[in-house]
């Protein structure tokens, strides 16, 4: 039996995001792409459950961005056993929710894994998230805001963040796809030099796909948050910046 | 074209939460323009007293053995049904942790649209438009809604949680639960709550919040001599926690605890939306960050784009460090 992880890649939200003229979405062009940090977290926790039960971690991506090799390699590097890559006509778009778990469902059947996981959301989830979508599309049971799980017969046993550090006990029958919030242990790192072997030495699945009929909500334009209400900047060189910090603190009786 | 708007209500052990009622306080609002009304999903067991309380025109109210605790397949199964059988206009569903769990999954079981991490919805020009925020809260999606169904996700804290009672008070209308609660594949076997912490960062007056700015557990010392120097305590946005540098009860955000200190310095912090819902309502906010886009920048009264280490040191100077 097996585990799939669904890796996605993402614009890096920590750099600067430009909008395309066409305003509908992110200028491609200038985001680089990271892999969704949950989904590293899903892809720990299934390599945690390989080393407790032994199955094999199969690691599945849609290539939105004809980049999607290293992520698969660097998950093979990390532990992974097998990697599949969907192929298609949709280099550099951006696919909804619904359409990549729409390209995802058949694959994921054909490959009967156990459980499938993935990170519980993505920054571009604009309808919504992978699991409880994928969840649906298969009508396997699902939950997300994962934090731990534990494979038992024909079970896996998760918890479930709620709010406020209050934990949900769930028990899912499998097979059963989770979005994975955090693993129990930081997403282990591996050396550049373990990526290049798995280069080497590994091969990625492709699959070809149709392109998905666009199931997004409609959306008339991207903009960023609006400047009104922003804050007072203050500006000068760190020591001016800490006098002025003191100064509004002395003024409210804080400091 | 049904114009009535459903909100699935949440309720934990039989306390409503307070992103239930910022849901009917907005469906109200849309409902009222268009002289329609609203109807609330509660799901539990032995909740009727609470479903008395809930704020909507028509509560409608399903209790079961599996909607004791929470089970996401007991509430999605319930909610699709509920949907099919009033055919709303709008869905409207929390995107809590709860609520992840059911908006996705229904609106693909129902077909009908979804806009996850709704932070408005208003009239613009004659037309509903549901704004979705992004990209760590960075950038905003403007999703025009029309009089077809869809299937609203929304942020926790977006909207002011004074719904009125109605006037005349709400009909309660109690629902048999459909076959597929009695033959589930999910079970919620518990509930925990967290042990008392050693700090309660609740009750800080002052807090000093670092995130993953920070870079290394070691450099936390330096967040706690600032906050020794100005009686603050140490808080920390989730990677932090989740990399063990700090436990959980220093967590700051949606899944973690919400602050409402007299002063939040903020130091390495993005400010994404998650973390925004446990901390925007602080009295003073400021915030140090080198990326002058940061979205905690939306929310802090000042800010300072800076390397947070010269700015941290600097203060540290002063306060005698
Ligand atoms: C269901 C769910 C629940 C969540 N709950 C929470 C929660 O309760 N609390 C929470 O915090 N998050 C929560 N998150 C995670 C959240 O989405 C973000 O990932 C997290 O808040 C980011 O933390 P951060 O700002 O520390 O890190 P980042 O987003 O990585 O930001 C680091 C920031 O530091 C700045 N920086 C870096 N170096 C320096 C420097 N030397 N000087 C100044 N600035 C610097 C960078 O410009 C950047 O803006 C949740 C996510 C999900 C999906
Ligand atoms: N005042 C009301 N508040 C909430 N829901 C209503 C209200 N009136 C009718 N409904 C629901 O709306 C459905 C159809 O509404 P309509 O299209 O307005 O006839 C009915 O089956 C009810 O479920």
């Amino acid at each position: 039996m097996t585990l799939a992880v669904i890796l996605k890649q993402v614009p890096d939200v920590v750099e600067e995001l430009a909008i395309a003229p066409s305003g509908t979405d992110l200028d491609r062009d200038s985001v680089s792409y990271v892999v969704n940090e949950f989904d590293e977290h899903a892809l720990e926790e299934a390599l945690l459950l390989r080393e407790a039960t032994g199955e094999d971690v199969v690691v599945v991506g849609v290539d939105t961005t004809g980049e999607l090799d290293q992520a698969l390699y660097t998950a093979l590097a990390k532990g992974a056993q097998r990697a599949v890559k969907l192929v298609g006509d949709f280099e550099g778009s951006w696919l909804s929710t619904r359409a990549l778990a729409g390209l995802l469902a058949p694959v994921i059947r054909e490959l009967s894994p156990r459980l499938v996981l993935t990170g519980v959301q993505a920054p571009d989830d604009l309808d919504g998230q992978l699991a409880p979508t994928l969840g649906a599309l298969l009508d396997w049971p699902h939950t997300g805001v994962v934090v731990g799980t534990e494979l038992a017969d024909g079970v896996v046993r998760v918890r479930k963040e709620l709010w406020g550090g209050i934990m949900l006990d769930l028990e899912l029958a499998t097979p059963a796809v989770l979005g994975i919030q955090a693993a129990r242990a930081t997403p282990r790192y591996v050396p550049v030099g373990r990526v290049r072997q798995a280069m080497r030495e590994s091969t990625i699945e492709e699959v070809e796909v149709e392109t998905p009929v666009e199931s997004a909500p409609k959306l008339s334009r991207l903009r960023a948050p609006e400047a009104a209400g922003r804050a007072e900047m203050l500006t000068g060189s760190p020591s001016d910046v800490a006098e002025r910090i003191l100064e509004i603190l002395r003024a409210r009786g804080l400091y | 074209m049904a114009e009535h708007i459903l909100v699935l209500a949440e309720q934990l052990e039989g306390q409503l939460t307070d992103v239930t009622l910022e849901l009917i306080g907005v469906a109200r609002r849309l409902a009222a323009s268009r002289g329609s009304g609203v109807d609330a999903l509660v799901l539990g067991d032995g909740v009727s007293s609470l479903a008395a309380t809930v704020p909507a025109d028509r509560t409608l109210l399903m209790e079961h053995p599996a909607l004791r605790l929470f089970n996401p397949e007991a509430a999605q199964r319930a909610l699709e049904a509920v949907a099919r059988e009033t055919s709303p206009w709008l869905v409207l569903v929390p995107n809590t942790s709860l609520g992840m769990d059911v908006a996705a999954a229904v609106a693909t079981r129902l077909g009908w649209p979804l806009v996850a991490y709704c932070q408005a919805i208003e009239e613009r020009d004659g037309q509903l438009v549901a704004t979705s925020q992004l990209f760590g809260g960075k950038i905003l999606a403007d999703c025009p809604v029309g009089t077809d169904h869809a299937v609203l996700s929304v942020l926790a804290g977006a909207f002011s949680s004074e719904a009125a009672a109605p006037e005349p008070p709400a009909r309660i209308e109690r629902l048999t639960p459909p076959a597929e609660l009695d033959a589930l594949r999910v079970r919620a076997t518990g509930l925990e709550r967290p042990e008392a912490a050693d700090v309660d960062i609740t009750r800080a007056e002052k807090i000093v919040a670092v995130g993953r700015g920070i870079e290394s557990k070691d450099n936390l010392e330096l967040a706690e001599e600032l906050a020794e120097g100005l009686g603050a305590v140490v808080a920390a946005s989730r990677p932090l926690v989740d990399a063990g540098w700090l436990p959980r009860s220093r967590q700051v955000g949606k899944s973690g605890l919400k602050v409402k200190p007299r002063l939040y310095l903020a130091l390495g912090i993005s400010g994404a939306p998650e973390h925004l819902e446990g901390m925007r309502d602080a009295e003073l906010i400021i915030a140090v960050n080198k990326d002058p886009k940061a979205p905690i920048f939306d929310v802090a009264h000042y800010g300072v784009v800076a390397d947070l280490f010269d700015v941290a040191e600097a203060l540290q100077e002063r306060l005698g460090g």
